[in-house]
């Protein structure tokens, strides 16, 4: 269970989160939109522990985890893809994935030093789950390439990957479907179906709707900071405040 | 002639522990440090002071200029190594300029004079004094580093820091202790300079802070540049043909830095990520981020 209580975040002046709580219970998919700038990023960054909030609580389990470096998180099962894909650029397609790997290294901090056997069969290990986990989301056989030379497309499923390496409990997706064409965004769908029987809760955030509707079981909805609505899908598209807010209010305008 | 290249190569030796030791911070990690030198001096001194006063036996003196030279890397890391790349450029600048101060101003260090008539190593019953020897002592300690470097870059752990290099905010959410892995990264290196300092400070048996100042820090730092961020086997050649270049250019006297200066800047137009690197020199830190 992830879950955020009262959790703010002000930037000087601008207020990216207002109050905001709700709960990913493990098995589901949950979707958080809203409008361009409602907050969603920031929300994530503030799970992730890039951004500390303001206010408010974020516990996974048990685990209170405000004031938990990034890399602590990590290990409690927290793994992230980003709106802007940001691969490691120096590294093939390959390298980046075993950095998903960091967290379950079975040979000690000195002994990977060491010529020892067990190093090595580690290392074959590795390259084997590695070129599994690529084979799922649709790269094999690119491992040798450069991470930078990808089409985009690849380069979102890379990020995938890598994230998929660190064996988490709990995915962050943001704008996954930011992008691609529509058949990559089919096949995109059919691999975060295929992430629920391996144990992976999906928290994503989208604007593609077709995906949103058709993937997640509960849907949450932002708006300038604050949660407008949640819920089913179909309860949230009838919503009668999520309509305007993506349609716009006039009594916004000036 | 052969004593002269006995003498390049061995300072060639010398150099590539130097080189091969920052490019784990700028290439490897992707840290800026600009001041280099002041841990192979510290080393130097530390070296030549226990040989001196307690009569540690070389390998004794050596160990000792890496415990210290890494304890003052570690020193200077824990508090230094969390602040954005154009602070950590002006701490580690600043840092060499102080150590420089210190070995010119203490008392125990010699003050500008240095310390002269530091014992030239000799252990296991071998004199290390004549210079064939002294490369061999060299030799062996640098395919020493390289076989540990290169382990650790290949390892897991060269990819972590190769991850930090690239994206460290990300790095840190694929849970990667990116502080941990910076400060052992500065210790470790700060560490192997002073390693070299100790092979030095014992084969010319004279130091002053003359040899361990900014220029030298630059000097390791073009090293690395022209040979290649990023490459252990660029660090190598960097370091050679930056020995062996103004030895070279010797006879052209007055244009000797011209010369220098310009092939430099040629070839790093030429081939900007170095002669065996894959990554250019890291400016990012001369680009304010808003
Ligand atoms: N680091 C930051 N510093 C200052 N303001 C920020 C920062 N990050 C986000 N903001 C502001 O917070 C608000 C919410 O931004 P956020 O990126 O979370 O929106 P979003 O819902 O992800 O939008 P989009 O759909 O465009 O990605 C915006 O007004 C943005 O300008
Ligand atoms: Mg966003």
């Amino acid at each position: 269970m992830l879950e955020v209580n009262g959790l703010s975040k002000s930037f000087g002046g601008v207020q990216a989160l207002t109050d905001v709580s709700f709960a990913v219970a493990a098995g589901e998919i949950v979707g958080l939109i809203g409008p361009n700038g409602a907050g969603k990023t920031t929300c994530f960054n503030l799970i992730n522990g890039l951004l500390p909030p303001s206010a408010g609580e974020i516990r996974l389990g048990s685990t209170e985890m405000v004031g938990l470096p990034p890399y602590r998180r990590a290990r409690l099962g927290l793994a992230r893809t980003f709106q802007n894909i940001q691969l490691f650029g120096g590294m093939t397609v390959l390298e980046n994935v075993l950095t998903g790997y960091h967290l379950h290294q079975q040979v000690g901090v000195f002994a990977a030093l060491l010529p020892l056997p067990m190093v090595s069969r580690a290392r074959a290990e590795n390259r084997r789950l590695a070129l599994e986990f690529l084979e799922l989301v649709g790269l094999g056989g690119k491992e040798d390439e450069p991470a930078e030379a990808l089409a985009y497309g690849d380069q979102r499923r890379l990020e995938i990957a890598r994230a998929l390496a660190q064996q988490p409990q709990f995915l962050l997706m943001d704008e996954p479907a930011a992008g691609l064409n529509p058949r990559e965004t089919e096949d995109l769908m059919a691999l975060m179906e295929k992430l629920l029987p391996l144990g992976i809760t999906l928290l994503v955030i989208e604007h593609d709707m077709t995906l949103v509707m058709g993937l997640c079981h509960r849907i949450v909805v932002l708006d300038h900071g604050e949660v407008i609505a949640a819920g089913a899908p179909r309860d949230i598209r009838r919503d009668p405040r999520v309509i305007e807010a993506y349609l716009g209010r006039e009594e916004d305008e000036p | 002639m052969t004593a002269y290249v006995l003498h390049l190569a061995i300072l060639a030796g010398i150099y590539i522990i130097l080189t091969v030791s920052i490019n784990l911070i700028i290439g490897y990690a992707g840290q800026v440090s600009l001041g280099h030198a002041a841990f192979y001096g510290i080393g130097a001194y530390a070296s030549a002071l226990v040989s001196l006063h307690w009569h540690f036996p070389f390998p004794a003196a050596a160990l000792t200029a890496m415990l210290v030279a890494g304890l003052c890397g570690l020193a200077l890391g824990l508090p230094t190594l969390r602040l954005k790349e154009d602070y950590l450029a002006i701490v580690t600048l600043g840092f060499g300029v102080i150590v420089d101060l210190v070995f010119l101003n203490l008392e125990f260090t010699g003050g500008p004079d240095g310390l002269p008539g530091i014992p030239p190593p000799s252990f296991w019953g071998i004199d290390f004094r004549p210079p064939w020897l002294y490369l061999i002592l060299v030799v062996v300690t640098v395919i020493l580093v390289l076989i540990f470097t290169y382990r650790l870059v290949d390892s897991y752990h060269g990819r972590a820091l190769r991850a930090i290099r690239d994206h460290e905010i990300t790095a840190q959410v694929m849970g990667i202790n990116t502080p941990a892995y910076k400060v052992v990264v500065f210790t470790l290196a700060a560490a192997l300079a002073g390693l070299a300092g100790s092979l030095y400070a014992h084969y010319i048996t004279f130091i002053n802070p003359e040899t361990f100042g900014l220029h030298t820090s630059i000097l390791i730092l073009a090293m690395v540049v022209l040979g290649g961020m990023g490459s252990i086997a660029g660090s190598v050649l960097g370091a050679v043909i930056l020995t062996i270049l103004p030895e070279m250019l010797r006879q052209a006297h007055a244009y000797q830095e011209l010369i220098y200066g310009g092939l430099l800047m040629l070839l790093l137009i030429w081939r900007p990520e170095g002669l065996l690197g894959r990554g250019k020199l890291s400016l990012k830190f001369l680009k304010r981020e808003s």
